[in-house]
């Protein structure tokens, strides 16, 4: 693709409506014949006496049966795949240790088409062959590490695998190899900036950066804007997960006004998360996603649990692709922290197994000086002891616990038993003042 | 010998020690000595009373995070200098004081103490010539 074409698979990203929807149709009923290789949706459809002759129209999506984060762990670790296994040449699995993880598997044709997906969200804000791409985010499993860089590569940037942590190395490198482009989780960014701060460095006259992609965890448009003043450069929204490969979903165009949603790669829903029904454009409602052109492991009707809205379904930037908004919040409990999913049962399974505590905590989660937080208060099961070293001791080895299961280390405060909020019924265990959902 | 302290988890913020005292005052309990300190997010309630089972009791039933310790109550000439005597005493046999708090009761200075070797602080003690008061040395005088 020529530098100066401003949509690197303009065939795709600027089909109008009807055209779209036609290669959407084509492509889920490929998709639905596809799943019958996997037992899972084989019995599924056989339970539901569904056949994929039954899918005639793009509505018919309606039909087929939802699959949650539940089923993939209920097959872990194969059981979703559509093809065998020595099809496949990788695996991304999420870090849960709760309960069996996720695994996810790709042949070559979905690496490549991950690629594909996440170069076009790169171009579309400004990358070309000549950027310097600097990713820092965390690689192996996590999926933002391996899905950026060969999206980048692909691109066809020079780029630089720095990984997440050490930010006096990334301010090095980015000065060292004119790094033009960054990746980082959002609060990674505002963390850069306070060392280069430190350092004496200038994001604007002592770097060449001039585009960042910031995702992984909810952020607010007062946060973006932030980090944009910060380091002087637009900041793109970038939404993935890894049951949808990684990144490359949705991305912010030069516009910012929603996340482009790649719908050639996948149907988008926005259903009531109670009813499973549609809501209308503008309401919000949990995003639900079909793959449409997944090999190893096709995923029908996934509830994503993240709460959005279609903002619509046309754009000054030419793309019809819908946009949707940033994720307004989850529809179930999961906290995400620094770009890291965590489940509360996570949280109360480690503090269960102190028996000096008590079965009321609270998770607060704050930010404090651009840093997102995440504060643990444990109430005590009585007094095990009448000193002031032992209770030190014990919030040291609950931190330690905690950071083992959780991979953030949250600050940990004793209360004295009764003295958390119990609601009626169901307690309040999380409560999240960072005003990330707006 | 040795006395029992009440020990209670209190969250640094206003009226926590209230609830306990007014608690202990309702069982017509009468609180000796007590200390507490200036800490973070937290601090242990120490009190010497005249009742420490009813308190304890009575303090868990509120629900109050409360526990007993087994501390070394030591009657002092109540004349200068005397504190000092006694703390040497204890440093000299290489035992580690925790934690320490004094006051007058009855005409005598009593120091409260707690350290890591029960035994080895009471022989200290005694060897000394010092006197250890008992759990009776507290109680009210019956009306």
């Amino acid at each position: 693709m020529e530098d100066s074409s401003k949509y690197l698979h303009p065939d795709k990203e600027t089909l109008s409506r009807p055209e779209l929807e036609a290669l959407q149709l084509e492509r889920l009923k490929q998709t639905v014949k596809h799943c019958m290789n996997s037992p899972f949706y084989k019995k599924k459809f056989d339970e539901m006496g569904l056949s994929p002759d039954d899918i005639k129209s793009l509505d018919d999506v309606r039909k087929l049966p939802f699959t949650t984060k539940q089923d993939l762990r209920d097959t872990y670790p194969f059981g979703l795949a559509s093809v065998p296994l020595r099809k496949c040449i990788r695996l991304h699995s999420s870090s849960g240790t709760t309960g069996n993880p996720t695994v996810i598997l790709h042949t070559q044709k979905d690496i490549d088409e991950w690629a594909n997906a996440v170069a076009r969200c790169l171009w579309m804000v400004g990358l070309r062959p000549d950027d310097v791409f600097q990713n820092s985010s965390g690689y192996g499993m996590f999926t933002g590490g391996l899905g950026f860089q060969y999206g980048a590569e692909r691109l066809g940037a020079l780029t630089v695998p720095a990984a997440a942590g050490n930010s006096l190395r990334q301010i090095k490198f980015m000065k060292d190899f004119g790094t033009t482009a960054l990746h980082a989780v959002p609060s990674y960014v505002t963390r850069l900036y306070e060392v280069m701060k430190q350092e004496g460095v200038d994001p604007r006259t002592d770097t060449k950066l001039k585009v960042l992609a910031i995702g992984a965890e909810p952020h607010s448009e007062a946060q973006r804007q932030r980090i944009e003043e910060m380091l002087g450069v637009k900041a793109y929204n970038s939404f993935g997960m890894s049951e949808m490969c990684g990144p490359g979903v949705g991305f912010e165009c030069e516009y910012q006004n929603g996340l482009h949603f790649w719908e050639d790669y996948y149907i988008v829903e926005i259903v009531d998360p109670q009813t499973l029904e549609p809501v209308p454009d503008g309401e919000i409602g949990e995003l639900v996603l079909t793959t449409l052109n997944r090999e190893a492991m096709p995923l029908l009707r996934y509830r994503t649990r993240d709460l959005t809205r279609v903002l619509g379904r046309t754009c000054p930037c030419g793309r019809n692709h819908v946009r949707l908004d940033r994720m307004r919040g989850r529809s179930d409990d999961m906290i995400v922290l620094r770009g890291v999913n965590i489940f509360p049962i996570q949280i109360e399974m480690i503090l269960m197994k102190f028996k000096e505590l008590g079965n009321n905590y609270l998770i607060t989660l704050t930010t404090d000086d651009d840093n997102d937080n995440m504060t643990v208060e444990v109430e005590l099961a009585g007094l095990f002891t009448d000193d002031y070293p032992s209770l030190k001791a014990l919030e040291k080895n609950i931190t330690r616990a905690l950071k083992d299961e959780i991979l953030l280390t949250p600050h940990v405060k004793l209360v004295p038993q009764g003295s958390l909020p119990v609601s009626e019924g169901k307690a309040v265990r999380v409560v999240d003042k960072r005003k990330v959902y707006q | 010998m040795t006395v029992k302290q009440i020990s209670i988890f209190i969250e640094n913020k206003s009226g926590t020690m209230l609830t306990v005292l007014e608690t202990l005052k309702s069982a017509g309990i009468q609180i000796i000595a007590s200390a507490v300190s200036d800490t973070v997010d937290y601090g242990i309630y120490r009190i010497i009373c005249s009742d420490p089972d009813k308190a304890l009791e009575i303090l868990r039933t509120r629900g109050i995070s409360v526990t007993i310790a087994d501390v070394f109550a030591v009657e002092l000439e109540d004349v200068p200098g005397r504190a000092a005597d006694a703390v040497q005493t204890i440093a000299m046999a290489g035992i580690n004081i925790n934690y320490l708090y004094s006051f007058l009761f009855k005409g005598k200075g009593i120091l409260i103490f707690r350290t890591n070797d029960t035994e080895k602080t009471i022989q200290t003690i005694n060897d000394a010539g010092l006197r250890l008061l008992t759990p009776e040395s507290f109680l009210l005088k019956e009306e």
